[in-house]
């Protein structure tokens, strides 16, 4: 008869908990922010059906990047739970901070008793009838709850785009300045070379596993990186949407196709003085590699060198 | 079985679980007090009230009266008389019976007022959960048929007194064209072509769109039919509110159309009521239908 090893309850927790950090650190980031007229979120999404970013209430929305199974299942429950709620009270008694709450008891409740925990991280965002009415809120994996005022990335770099988003956010932008925000926060390059490859050796070993893995195996850490995230994102490799607070009823909004393309050419175009500058950098830095990591993030053969 | 504040395990794993998308179902399996008497398959516990179904009390709760529809070109018009009435007395003046559905459907109720307000609510939720689950619409017919459901699990308590018979119309992205459904207490639904009435002046307002209907009405047309029609019911039926012209209150009027579902605004609906009342002050029973067929 085998005896069980012992394990500690602190070292189950934290291999639970680095398991799923893992598995979100293999996904792509996403951004949700603050704008005059509403909140607006943003995150590189191929996949015109298969969504991260969806409505869950009239001024309520939800984001989320992990495991695309798991994170359906608490989609489709935070539906449930705020149009119970709504039923059962009023439209207006279903609020963000409920339903984070609720996520959060979920998640924390998989993560202690189920041997594996989700690996997921999602937002929830509320448009407020003012901008300072307005609620962000992200829950990890084992329920934390943080409260986010103004912006919040999350997912696998979050980190290195929390730090562009940080410096581009305002309050009170316009919708055009919130995308042109976002898009640069999102395609932000690694701080460093060096950083990349020792702080978040494993995420951009998972990243890769998912875009580029011929690049993971390139001889520098830097180019890996550059692959990751293509360096300018196309509405067809995004998936966008609005809580336009001035709407009546259903707030949230998809933006795509020619509506979404006109808004990236606008926002280029108010950050144009700022652009102008990165093309001839980017060309000066690695002239055959950049343009061509910067279309669909697949990998390309090395022959250009 | 839980109530919303039950222990969050129990109710994660009820939210969580795998099935289908119905929002009415869930409730069911979920907590089914929270849902009309009729769709926990039981009646009314009438055994201890005396007269059952004939109780004054339950005969005298608030009914609502007259809607109209009629299908016009791109898209179809719904509107309803402001009057509910409880036995011989008139218990709201201002009472709304026409309610948007979902973007490109409505629904307006004729019958017991409070259980309609709850059929309204539920309908609503359901149409909108199933939409956000399965990130699609269902068919407008697919919406008939869920409302119809929603009506035979009324029947008991249809039986005990407390009948509600929605109408149901909505512009059928699909085809193009508005439509309009019916139903009796027992569910349905029947589609209708044209227009359509029910309620309690229905008989009135429907002989009244007979000789007004024409094929491809335009909008404006077709909504000025509908008031004239509420008006003739009114005329007849005293459960039918006609225009309140002291008081301001006009019937609700919507249009269904490509550009899904619009009420008309107090002052638009207004309008409309006021060139009705100035038509009939000239000739009270209203526009001559033309006795023989234009040859």
């Amino acid at each position: 008869m085998s005896m069980p090893f012992y394990v500690s309850p602190e070292q189950q927790m934290r291999d639970k908990s680095d398991y799923a950090r893992k598995g979100v650190a293999r996904s792509r980031s996403s951004v949700v922010l603050q704008y005059a007229g509403g909140i607006l979120m943003v995150t590189p999404n191929v996949s015109s059906v298969l969504h991260k970013i969806s409505e869950i209430y009239d001024r309520i929305a939800f984001a989320a990047v992990g495991r695309s199974n798991e994170y359906e299942v608490l989609r489709k429950a935070g539906v449930t739970y705020a149009d119970v709620t709504g039923y059962q009270f009023d439209r207006g008694d279903v609020t963000a901070h409920g339903l984070a709450n609720w996520y959060a008891q979920a998640l924390s409740a998989t993560f202690t008793e189920s041997m594996k925990p989700y690996e997921v991280e999602i937002v929830v965002a509320e448009v407020g009838a003012r901008p300072d009415t307005d609620q962000i809120y992200r829950i990890t994996w084992d329920g934390s709850v943080s409260d986010e005022p103004g912006y919040v990335a999350f997912g696998g770099q979050a980190d290195q785009v929390a730090v562009v988003l940080k410096e581009r956010f305002s309050d009170n932008m316009s919708l055009t300045e919130a995308l042109a925000a976002a898009l640069a926060a999102l395609t932000a390059p690694p701080p460093t070379a060096p950083a990349a490859s020792s702080t978040s050796a494993s995420a951009s070993g998972y990243a890769s596993a998912r875009s580029a893995s011929a690049s993971a195996s390139a001889s520098t850490a830097a180019s890996a990186a550059a692959n990751n995230t293509p360096t300018e994102l196309t509405a067809a490799q995004l998936e966008v949407a609005i809580l336009d607070r001035a709407r009546a009823h259903r707030t949230f909004r998809r933006l795509s196709g020619p509506r979404l393309e006109e808004l990236i050419a606008e926002s280029r175009a108010s950050t144009a003085p700022a652009a102008a500058e990165s093309p001839a950098e980017a060309s000066a830095e690695e002239p055959p590699t950049g343009p061509a990591a910067g279309g669909d993030g697949t990998p390309k053969p090395p022959a250009a060198k | 079985m839980g109530g919303l504040f039950d222990n969050a395990m129990g109710q994660s794993a009820a939210f969580m679980s795998a099935r289908m998308p119905s929002f009415t179902d869930f409730l069911a399996s979920y907590n089914p007090a929270l849902l009309p008497p009729g769709f926990r398959g039981v009646g009314l516990p009438l055994g201890g009230i005396p007269g059952g179904a004939d109780n004054e009390v339950i005969k005298n709760l608030p009914h609502a009266t007259t809607i109209v529809t009629v299908a016009c070109e791109r898209g179809v018009v719904i509107a309803g008389d402001r009057r509910a009435t409880a036995g011989n007395m008139i218990s709201k003046r201002d009472v709304e019976k026409v309610f948007r559905s979902d973007e490109f459907s409505a629904m307006a109720i004729a019958g017991v007022a409070s259980m309609g307000l709850e059929f309204v609510r539920l309908f609503q939720v359901e149409l909108e959960h199933y939409e956000k689950m399965e990130g699609r619409t269902l068919s407008l017919e697919g919406k008939a048929h869920r409302l119809a459901k929603m009506v035979r699990d009324n029947l008991v308590p249809a039986m005990q007194g407390l009948a509600v018979v929605p109408i149901f119309a909505g512009y059928d992205e699909a085809a193009g064209v508005g439509r309009i459904f019916s139903y009796d207490v027992a569910g349905g639904p029947y589609e209708e072509h044209r227009f359509h009435s029910i309620g309690s002046g229905s008989i009135f307002a429907k002989s009244a769109l007979k000789k007004m209907y024409s094929d491809d009405m335009s909008i404006p047309d077709a909504v000025l039919s509908c008031v004239q029609a509420l008006y003739d019911a009114a005329d007849d039926d005293s459960a039918t509110g006609g225009p309140d012209l002291t008081r301001a209150i006009f019937p609700v009027i919507a249009t269904i159309t490509d550009d899904g579902f619009t009420r008309l605004t107090d002052d638009e609906s207004a309008e409309y009521a006021h060139q009705v009342v100035a038509g009939r002050m000239l000739s009270p029973d209203g526009p001559n239908a033309p006795l023989r067929a234009a040859s």
